[in-house]
């Protein structure tokens, strides 16, 4: 109903206000050359994500994340015509390996760091919103749960639940909340202070409605700053963790994993320690790019939130 | 092109067809458009405009202070006197370094945000004086070395008369060694001790010791006057130093300024927006407007006979005292410099425009029945009166 | 019996100094120490003073933005019926939404007051949203009447703050404040963050909008000039006391408090004939939590004696609605207003 009169007011080919700075934002992306690379590089690896089924089809529909194996010959063999990339221990086709990986990356980056976005923002906001007794409690508990170990704590749910990734993401999610509670704290406190705040509270807002229509939209860059470029590093964690044996179990198509299968064979015999570069380069090289998109991706969104660089 | 040399005898400062652009992402902003305007010695000259018309770039252009995107295109920035005058705008940074806190210093608004948070005021106020006066400083560590090496032990006087010859040899150098670079520091802090003190500021000697955070408002202020008059300068500029400060303190402030000024022999070029401050302090003003000089003239002939249709406007803006008559406003709004109106770039607004005003800039003219060159305004209403 | 729209009685807002491990209250800054005032409706009352004497704390607790620690704000609600003065502080969260739609507040810096992330169209409509006045189609019409109101026009509806000068903002701000139809409206120095000519304008608005919609203003503000030409009474405030209060041309012209003598004589007039004898004041502000014993002027004071440092003085009427609180007053009045 309003975006109708919106319409009538307009004149002409002007747009939306909001689409303006939208597209602004857009072509601020555009025009540097380090976040076309990192959104490059993301957009092959969503491509490759969505097309799985295409590139590296399953063997069992219901099962898509077990890697085909054709033997259990311990030895990597390398690449030839039907095993693009050669295969790994126990002859796990490493091809398939990393496409479907590449999905499994995506589910861990997006759920583990939405998880974390979701508890973070909330109990910031209450606890920087409202302050006094209620922060202090709130801040003391973030305190315990970021003085968890990440290792620890991970072959503790592993040994107690049962090593899959879930479990994984579970301690990922349990140890990683607690900066972006804090974080969102800190931009509430700063923002709360506002005039437009008091501005808003002026003129009988309610205690959400100030929230959500002023504090947090205000405050909540930082954090979505911190968001895309912690995507790589919980890839990347995950897939540290898999390697040391926490992480999926063994054929699930994951990149840690993958590498946690070459662990025997990362030096070759003597006199060829590159003989088996394979087993550990390629799925390697896909979490670099993977974490690098990411990063890139998030320093560009950074300098374009940056309210002194955006206009100059 | 402009001219190399001062045209008058009585100029400490000269600036000649100053133009100082800035290239930013939305375009280039022509910020100031060939201003020209002369500080005489022991004056005190008024810059009086708004925000956005240039006032602080033109004075950070003569400290060479302006950072890129923003450039000097041409013009000339010239001190010193009739005979010996050097131009600054073709100094390379070594030497601008020399002259800043030296010969030209420069006070700012915010007198808080002027100072360094962590360093306590002795350390700041010395530091003008360890990196202009060293050679002084080492003259008078020297002396009073001697004076004290009478009494002292055989060992304690080789080693002052070690420290004596190194001191010697490496004027420039003082700091390098750090043992007697110390006693550079302290002599330093003596003349900084005095300086406040000079300043009739209370206690200076537990002053040094505190942090600026712990002063208030007008008492940093007073500090930052004092480190820039610590080495004498010849031109103090002072960008809106009292804007922020409360009446009261304001009027210590200014209070503080005229005596000093006294004492000192410094000339002053006072920026501010602030009509009644320019009419206490100044001898007298130019009124910028959009990066141009529209009108100069003595502060008395400006406030009685203001001639350009802005200065006019401007003054009738301002609430006076006892009437309620209603205030005058000028219509429209300050122009985007990235795009300025062409010719005189007041025309947009101007009661009286006309179309010559549209097409071109409008030299300095003089005021009617002026015969001497005091009372000048860039407005084509007075070019029957023939050019400056 | 006059008709007062807004009473503020021994209003104190002190906030607490917290020290040690349980945070206790240790000491209080007292920003507002008792201070009693009464508001017509249709005037427009002048608060000057210098930065931390805390008027602009004042402002905010009359609005219920800051907590008052003791006191009463008392505000008539109903202009039909004579409902009877209630008091702010005291209303619980639902009447005060409702008493916010009578009582507004500008403020001072026109590019913090308006929030960066939203459309200006939604800036000024927010409080028709909040309190559920119009919907639709009469909503933007308001929005749209208000905009005119101020002198603005509908292409600036789809835009945000920061595509705006700001004394545009400030009319915005202006705009915001006039959506609900208020009685009373507080002003925080809303012209100290503009350039000389924009001022002028914004005055001269708000002196319009008083005349057409019959308001009420709490003018807040350290520019005297200013402060002469809109109100009609002027208070002056010093360390959270009120010191003097009086007629605007009363004041100016038989000022008899120490502190309001210097104040008038430190203003800078833009008349370089006029070299007025200036009294410098010694010393800096002194410090809000620790205030002076007795007057807390007199440290500072000329004409401070033994019963300034002991006693505090009351604010007496002494004649023709000029009150003061200073034990010396005669002594000022015949140093500075014998000629008279």
């Amino acid at each position: 109903m309003f975006f109708l009169k919106k319409r009538r007011i307009l004149l002409g080919f002007e747009q939306h206000p909001r689409l303006n700075e939208f597209t602004f934002s857009l072509s601020r992306i555009l025009k540097n050359p380090l976040s076309l690379i990192g959104l490059s590089l993301i957009f092959v690896f969503l491509m490759i994500a969505l097309f799985a089924p295409l590139i590296a089809v399953p063997e069992k529909p219901e099962e898509p994340f077990r890697i085909p194996h054709e033997g259990y010959s311990v030895v990597p063999k390398p690449p030839e015509p039907g095993h693009p990339f050669g295969t790994t221990t126990k002859q796990y086709d490493i091809f398939y390996g990393v496409i479907w990986g590449t999905r499994t990356a995506f589910r861990i980056g997006l759920m583990v760091v939405g998880s974390i976005l979701v508890i973070g923002i909330a109990v910031g906001s209450i606890s920087g919103y409202f302050g006094g007794i209620i922060d202090e409690i709130i801040m003391r508990i973030t305190d315990i749960f970021m003085a968890l170990p990440l290792l620890i704590l991970a072959m503790a749910i592993v040994t107690a639940l049962g090593r899959s990734l879930d479990n994984i993401m579970k301690s990922l999610i349990i140890v990683g909340w607690p900066i972006y509670a804090r974080t969102v704290r800190g931009s509430i406190l700063t923002i709360r202070e506002e005039d437009f705040v008091r501005a808003a509270q002026a003129q009988g807002a309610g205690t959400f409605r100030v929230i959500f229509k002023h504090v947090l939209p205000n405050a909540i860059y930082p954090v979505l700053i911190l968001a895309s470029l912690d995507i790589g590093a919980m890839v990347l964690t995950a897939a540290a963790l898999s390697f040391l044996g926490l992480g999926a179990q063994e054929g699930y198509a994951d990149w840690g994993q993958m590498v946690s299968l070459a662990r025997n064979y990362i030096v070759g015999p003597q006199g060829q320690p590159f003989l088996y570069w394979y087993v550990v380069t390629i799925p390697g090289l896909f979490i670099l790019f993977f974490v690098l998109g990411w990063n890139l991706l998030g320093d560009a969104l950074r300098d374009i939130f940056d309210p002194r660089l955006r206009r100059k | 092109m402009p001219v190399q040399e001062m045209q008058s005898a009585e100029s400490v400062l000269e600036i000649d067809k100053l133009k100082v652009n800035f290239y930013t992402y939305e375009g280039v902003v022509k910020a100031i458009d060939e201003i020209s305007f002369a500080l005489e010695d022991g004056d005190t000259l008024g810059i009086v405009g708004e925000t956005g018309c240039g006032k602080s770039v033109t004075v950070l252009s003569i400290l060479r202070l302006i950072l890129p995107p923003g450039r000097i295109e041409s013009g000339c920035i010239l001190y010193g006197t009739k005979d010996a005058c050097i131009d600054l705008a073709q100094k390379n940074d070594e030497f601008m370094r020399s002259i800043r806190g030296n010969d030209i210093s420069m006070i700012f608004q915010e007198a808080g945000n002027a100072l360094n948070p962590v360093l306590s005021i002795g350390d700041q106020v010395r530091e003008s004086f360890l990196l202009h006066q060293q050679q002084e400083l080492c003259k008078s560590v020297l002396k009073r070395l001697s004076q004290k090496g009478d009494r002292q032990s055989g060992y304690r006087r080789f080693l002052s008369w070690r420290y004596q010859r190194k001191l010697r040899r490496a004027a420039g150098n003082g700091l390098k060694d750090r043992r007697y670079g110390r006693l550079l520091k302290i002599e330093a802090m003596r003349w900084s001790v005095d300086l406040l003190r000079n300043l009739g500021i209370p206690n200076p000697d537990e002053l040094v010791k505190r942090y600026p955070h712990e002063l208030s408002g007008g008492m940093q202020q007073r500090v930052v006057i004092s480190m820039a008059l610590a080495c004498n300068p010849a031109v103090l500029i002072a960008d809106e130093p009292t804007s922020n400060l409360d009446v009261t303190i304001q009027a210590q402030i200014l209070q503080l300024l005229e005596e000093l000024k006294k004492r000192y022999h410094s000339s002053i070029l006072f920026i501010t927006h602030d009509l009644g401050v320019v009419s206490e302090v100044s001898d007298k003003v130019i009124v910028l407007y959009a990066g141009t000089v529209v009108e100069f003239a003595e502060v008395r002939e400006l406030f009685k006979k203001p001639l350009h249709p802005y200065t006019r406007a401007l003054l009738h803006s301002v609430p006076s005292l006892g009437s309620k008559k209603r205030l005058e406003s000028i219509g429209g709004n300050v122009p985007n410099l990235i795009n300025p109106p062409s010719g005189c770039r007041f025309h947009p607004r101007c009661p009286h425009v006309m179309d010559i005003c549209k097409k071109q800039k409008p030299d300095l003219y003089r005021g009617m029945g002026n015969s001497d060159k005091s009372h000048l305004a860039a407005c084509f209403l007075y070019q029957q009166e023939g050019a400056a | 019996m006059l008709d007062h729209l807004l009473e503020i009685r021994n209003l104190k807002t002190y906030y607490p100094i917290r020290g040690g491990i349980v945070r206790r209250a240790r000491n209080y800054v007292r920003a507002v120490d008792n201070v009693t005032i009464s508001i017509r409706r249709g005037e427009c009352l002048g608060l000057v003073g210098e930065s931390g004497c805390g008027k602009t704390t004042l402002g905010k607790t009359i609005l219920h933005l800051e907590k008052a620690t003791d006191g009463k704000v008392l505000f008539d609600v109903s202009r039909e019926a004579a409902v009877g003065l209630q008091d702010i502080t005291l209303l619980r969260r639902r009447r005060l939404k409702r008493l916010r739609e009578k009582l507004q507040i500008v403020f001072q810096d026109p590019s913090t007051s308006l929030n960066p992330r939203m459309l200006v169209k939604n800036i000024i409509g927010e409080s028709l949203a909040i309190h559920r006045i119009d919907h639709g189609r009469a909503r933007l019409e308001r929005v749209i009447g208000l905009l005119k109101a101020v002198g603005m026009n509908e292409d600036h509806l789809m835009r945000y703050p920061h595509e705006f000068s700001g004394g545009q903002r400030q009319r915005i701000a202006i705009a915001r404040a006039l959506a609900t139809n208020p009685d009373f409206i507080i002003l925080d120095e809303p012209t100290s963050a503009l350039d000389v000519s924009v001022q002028a304008q914004i005055l001269n608005l708000l002196i319009d909008l008083k005349e057409e919609l019959n308001l009420t203003y709490l003018f807040i503000t350290h520019h005297l000039l200013v402060v002469e030409h809109i109100s009609d009474r002027i208070a002056v405030m010093y360390l959270g006391k009120i010191v003097e209060m009086a007629p605007t041309e009363n004041l100016f012209q038989r000022a008899l408090h120490p502190y309001t003598i210097a104040l008038l004589s430190a203003i800078p007039i833009p008349d370089p004939d006029v070299r007025r004898e200036r009294i410098i004041l010694t010393g800096d502000v002194p410090d809000p939590v620790d205030p002076p014993s007795g007057c807390r002027f007199h440290p500072r004071c000329e004409f401070a004696e033994q019963q300034c440092e002991e006693q505090e003085p009351k604010l007496v009427d002494v004649g023709g609605e000029h009150l003061v609180a200073c034990h010396c007053r005669d002594a000022v009045a015949a140093k500075y207003w014998t000629t008279l």
